[in-house]
């Protein structure tokens, strides 16, 4: 590869049991470039910046710095080579301050004082070059997310990085914070450092870098320079096969069966919703957008009947359910699908057909005895219906892909044909494959009649799926608009919070 | 009444104060760094027992006061390292590895003190740690009498929270426990090693338990016998909530927590016909009370019960 | 080195675990046996026999069976709930109290199954409501319930204590500090004639069976396991976590305080602070040991009351202390967090 690189892998090789993370990856990073690795959810990326890092030790292949090899599954000595890393989830402690969370693993442990003073100088001056304000000892819990980022950012800088990877960077900003992040990235790279970042988003691609190397199915199938490339030929490569996401047919909606109104829930001193108000008709999907962690947890909560509004109402069919209980919400014929499928949507040590009837246990009981033969009877019936693969009724449910955990979730609330059906982010970390089922699901549900809440991160979903659209941003919501009227750029502000006050729909 | 508020005046009630809490700052010390580093030790119990029995056993078979402490410390650190095995590399249930260690360690304790002394009607004895006069400040009325003239392992308790505290605060040792018990991951990603972390800070925890209850054989009694540790340890568990992690808190937990013991110890001669059971049971009852106060405020480890594994989340 | 969960854990695995279990603990402690100077086998020989070499063996060892495995039974239900019920000692305690107090005179002239039935009822709401108090704290202000129940144990401990030198005092004991006695009509039947065996140990036997049908096949078994396994996917699904966990807490306790209230009802007659030799400790090691399975709880509780009985014995003829049965089971009982380990995952490199 070229003599100029700081950085290079090579025949990076990574199994997980059977399955193949990274297979003969190989790349190379020159001295203040900006490089994009994309590819699709599952494509392989974390897992390579993981090894890259010393996080994971690869089977086979090895990483160099500056030419010099990485010793494996040390990410002290990738430090030491000056690689620092931005991991999506953030590797902050929430109780101890900015200042406290930077320093850690700096000095050695068995010195016995800390040099609190040259610490806060050298943060100080790194902020200041850098552009990256943070109040050095605030508690890091108390910060916003766009602040956090700026601290793990500066955690790498502190250690002299010259080498930086940013896993999804944008996962959690939205758009304006986003396109401030990627400016602070050019001024890094024009001051020489090199920058490797993680995305899907291929906009953000085209934006922010000078070469993308696009992996697929754990391989590099693509390398380009940014400049000669386009947005359509990077999809290509990242799919790989034209998925055609299901569209969307007009056709008319019903009365309202959905009606909330000023929905308010305060939490820890802040509101988690404040004042929402939104109706969803029969036959209509209302999307919410926005970026994570402004309220749609919150949102979801409620309407799952997990938490109750402080003030507000909602009412389903003119029937108030602002306090109801998941149990309640199920016999009404409100279908529920939660954000965390692994943490909330199923138990994974139980069989799937214990799943699959787990919200309806006494409808599948007599005398307080289940009715096995009954309940599995149910879950082949859902397993067929809704193409579940790799299951049969008496498989372990965490034994199942992503893709189908989901298919089971969605199949066990549409099988009873619900009134209302609230999708919460119901395509998070599926493959193209399993998002076209789902959507195709939805669609199906919505053109049976069912009003659908369908609250979503991914952009692109939300305006392909829904017949309007609302944002969310600090608890509140802005009026909808139709799914018609949406731009890019509209849709950005929106969900920045910045929103006209009314808008008629 | 006027009688048992005069009992608060008196300088002997404070001094004993000092003495009933030093194994309960020496346990919840221990407790307070092993979950500062996210690792429940309610092997606890278990620890204090075998450090009282190793520690009176080291001075009965001629040992120096101060090397059966040492001994107790290093059986401590023994137990803690089996807890931290099975706890941090493994990953087992905290819950029922500690409570496996507590069984273990005072079986072991009982076993080998039946073992390798003879004991006859009475428990034999050994010569304790004798109270030691600081020059200059014990002369100090009242307060000299209370603070000046206790036994060695006091002073040794005192300080050591003084240590403990400033290791936490202030040195980069401190800083990687806390992060430890907050997120190991995040040290993990700082190139330090949190699973190495883990097992010191269990096993430097567990020596300093054992501390306590080798004070009880070799300070405030001078035989060891069954039972003996009385349930301190569980309080020390409880005490570590009370004191919200914190060294200082702690300190101040455990003497509130001996002063109501030593009070009640004294009310039972003067106030009659309660049964003694009941003053008793007050200590037990009031650990069950100051976890109910603290339980909604308490500002837990983030990841104090989380196994670590790497490459996990 | 890592671990990586197995895709199913095997039958032969979950037996095969405190097998192994069970014979680490005793390759470890023939160390400690031959430091007291005596052949490991002739100790372990000696264990054997006192535990089942004569008619009066096998029935002291299953007396003692009975009522862990009732305090294994409590900790077994609660454990897999994710309920750390330690307070099983309390629990028994209060159970017995309850017992001795309704059978001394109350309940003496009423028709015998009912009879027992009511002192059964009250054994076991005894315990119940002891393990409801730490339960509601946990579930209503987050207070962990290992440190309470524990602390519970004392407390009740010295309650006993209050009772039997106080109103319940037996004063034809000459001073002993023990309770007033069950009426003798009112006594468990023996269930082999001329011993203590009584036949609290057929009670506890269907009490096992019963348990085990309600975990397996209602709908509380299956709500109790969502609930455990993972108790937000459970709330999500509408189980009702406090209302299951409350139902819980007093099926443990009540279990814990049926096995006090049968064993002053058979074997013993009334309360002592000394009446039990641990029962609610070692039914922790019992639920383990028995990986948390109703019918793996008897078995582990027959080994653990071998265990008891035959190092009396042993100790007796060898001079080992009988203190080796204590760590006996704490070394079983890591063992077989370690072997349960390996059952659900393996290693890699």
């Amino acid at each position: 590869m070229s003599s100029g690189a700081v950085l290079e892998l090579e025949g990076i090789t990574k199994r997980f049991g059977a399955l193949v993370a990274n297979d003969d990856v190989s790349l190379s990073l020159r001295k203040g470039e900006v490089l994009a690795l994309l590819g699709e959810n599952g494509a392989g990326k974390t897992t390579l910046m993981n090894i890259l890092f010393g996080h994971y030790a690869a089977d086979a292949g090895e990483v160099r710095v500056e030419g010099r090899p990485l010793p494996p599954g040390k990410p002290r000595a990738a430090i030491a080579a000056g690689v620092g890393m931005v991991h999506q989830h953030f590797t902050l402690a929430g109780n101890l301050t900015v200042l406290e969370n930077i320093i850690i693993g700096s000095e050695p442990l068995w010195k016995v004082g800390t040099d609190r003073e040259g610490a806060l100088r050298k943060v100080m001056a790194l902020s200041q070059t850098f552009g990256l304000p943070v109040n050095p000892q605030a508690r890091v819990g108390d910060l916003s997310v766009g602040e956090r980022q700026r601290v793990e950012i500066l955690k790498a800088l502190y250690r002299d990085a010259r080498i930086l990877i940013l896993d999804e960077p944008t996962a959690v900003l939205a758009r304006p914070e986003a396109e401030q992040l990627f400016t602070i990235l050019r001024g890094m790279a024009q001051g020489g450092l090199s920058i490797i970042f993680i995305s899907h988003k291929l906009h953000e691609v085209m934006g922010a870098s000078d070469r993308v190397v696009v992996l697929r199915g754990g391989k590099v199938v693509a390398e380009r320079a940014t400049a000669q490339t386009t947005q359509a030929e990077l999809a290509e490569l990242m799919v790989g096969r034209a998925v055609a996401r299901p569209r969307r047919a007009a056709h008319e909606v019903g009365a309202p069966v959905v009606v909330a109104r000023g929905l308010s829930v305060s939490r820890g001193g802040g509101m988690a919703l404040d004042g929402v108000d939104f109706e969803v008709r029969a036959g209509e999907i209302l999307g919410i957008v926005g970026v994570s962690g402004n309220g749609q947890a919150m949102l979801g909560r409620v309407l799952s009947g997990l938490a109750r509004p402080d003030a507000g109402t909602i009412t389903f069919d003119g029937r108030d359910i602002s306090r109801i209980t998941p149990r309640e919400a199920v016999r009404l014929g409100i279908g529920r699908v939660p954000e965390d499928r692994h943490a909330e949507g199923v138990v994974g040590d139980l069989a799937v057909w214990e799943n699959a009837v787990l919200e309806r246990l006494r409808e599948f009981a007599r005398f307080g005895f289940v009715r096995r033969r009954a309940a599995e009877a149910h879950a082949a019936g859902l397993i067929a219906r809704f193409d579940i693969r790799g299951a049969g009724p008496a498989t372990r449910t965490r034994l199942l892909s992503g893709g189908n955990m989901q298919k089971l979730i969605l199949g066990r609330n549409l099988a009873a044909g619900p009134r209302f059906l609230l999708a919460n982010q119901p395509t998070r970390g599926l493959d193209e494959g399993a998002i076209a089922a789902v959507h195709q699901e939805l669609l199906m549900a919505r053109s049976e009649g069912a009003a659908i809440l369908l609250i979503s991160e991914d952009l692109e979903e939300a305006v392909g799926l829904s017949d309007r659209l609302q944002a969310i941003s600090k608890g509140r919501l802005s009026a909808p608009i139709a799914a018609e009227e949406v731009d890019a750029r509209r849709l950005g502000l929106m969900m920045a919070g910045v929103w006209e006050t009314r808008d008629a729909v | 009444m006027m009688e048992a508020l005069d009992i608060l005046t008196t300088a002997s009630l404070w001094a004993a104060v000092l003495r009933i809490a030093t194994p309960l700052i020496f346990g919840v010390l221990g407790a307070l760094i092993c979950e500062r580093a996210g690792v429940l030790n309610l092997g606890i119990e278990g620890i204090m027992t075998i450090g009282a029995m190793v520690g009176w056993l080291t001075v009965y078979w001629g040992g120096d006061l101060w090397a059966g402490l040492a001994m107790a410390v290093l059986a401590g650190m023994a137990m803690g390292w089996l807890h931290a095995m099975l706890t941090v590399p493994l990953g087992l249930s905290q819950h029922v590895s500690g409570l496996g260690i507590t069984l273990l360690a005072s079986a072991l304790a009982y076993y080998l003190y039946r073992l390798w002394v003879q004991v006859g009607d009475l428990p034999p004895t050994i010569v304790p740690f004798q109270p030691l006069a600081i020059p200059v400040l014990s002369d100090i009325p009242f307060a000299g009498d209370v603070l000046f003239t206790q036994t060695p392992p006091t002073y040794v308790a005192l300080i050591l929270v003084g240590l403990v505290a400033c290791m936490l605060a202030r040195t980069p040792m401190g800083l990687a426990l806390r992060m430890t018990g907050e997120n190991p991951h995040a040290v993990e990603a700082q190139g330090l090693n949190p699973v190495r972390i883990r097992i010191w800070a269990v096993m430097a925890g567990s020596g300093i338990m054992a501390l306590g209850g080798a004070f009880l054989t070799t300070a405030a009694f001078n035989s060891f016998f069954p039972g003996m540790v009385q349930g301190r340890g569980w309080i020390c568990i409880a005490l570590v909530v009370f004191a919200s992690w914190r060294p200082g808190k702690a300190l101040l937990g455990a003497l509130l927590f001996a002063l109501f013991d030593a009070f009640q110890l004294r009310l039972q001669t003067v106030v009659e016909g309660v049964p003694y059971q009941l003053f008793l049971m007050a200590p037990y009852v009031l650990s069950i009370v100051a976890l109910i106060l603290v339980a909604r405020r308490a500002r837990v480890p983030e990841a104090l019960m989380q196994p670590y594994r790497r490459g996990e989340r | 080195m890592r671990f990586e969960r197995r895709e199913e854990v095997s039958v032969p695995a979950l037996i095969l675990a405190p097998l192994g279990a069970v014979l680490a603990a005793l390759v470890l402690c023939a160390g400690l046996i031959a430091m007291a100077g005596v052949s490991p086998w002739l100790a372990y020989g000696e264990m054997l026999r006192g535990a089942f070499g004569s008619r009066l063996a096998v029935t002291e060892t299953f007396t003692r069976a009975s009522p862990l495995i009732l305090t294994g039974l409590a900790a077994a239900v609660a454990f897999r709930a994710r309920l750390w019920n330690i307070g099983g000692e309390g629990q028994f305690y209060m159970g017995a109290l309850a017992a001795a107090a309704l059978g001394h005179s109350v309940l003496v002239g009423w028709p015998l199954p009912l009879a027992w039935a009511a002192l059964a009822a009250a054994g076991m709401a005894a315990g119940a409501v002891l393990l409801l108090v730490p339960a509601v704290l946990r579930l209503r202000f987050g207070v962990d319930e290992v440190v309470t129940t524990l602390l519970l144990n004392f407390i009740v401990l010295l309650f006993v204590g209050l009772m039997v030198e106080g109103v319940l005092k037996d004063p034809m004991a000459f001073g002993w500090p023990q309770s007033v006695p069950v009426a003798a009509g009112l006594r468990l039947p023996d269930l082999v004639p001329r011993s203590r065996l009584h036949e609290g140990i057929v009670l506890a036997v269907v009490v096992v069976l019963l348990v085990w049908l309600v975990q397996a096949r209602t709908v509380f078994g299956a709500e109790t396991r969502a609930a455990g396994l993972n108790p937000r996917a459970a709330a999500f699904a509408g189980v009702p976590i406090t209302a299951t966990l409350v139902k819980v807490a007093l099926l443990s306790g009540g279990l814990a305080g049926l096995a006090g209230a049968i064993e002053v009802l058979g074997p013993v007659g009334y309360v002592t602070t000394t009446m039990s030799p641990g029962f609610g400790y070692a039914g922790i090691v019992v639920a383990m040991l028995a990986a948390l399975h109703p019918m793996g709880v008897v078995a582990a509780s027959v080994f653990v009351a071998t265990v008891f009985v035959g190092a009396d014995a042993m100790s007796r003829a060898t001079g080992v202390p009988s203190f080796i049965a204590d760590v006996i089971m704490a070394v079983a009982l890591l063992a077989m967090l370690v072997a349960l380990l390996f059952t659900t995952w393996r290693v890699r490199r």
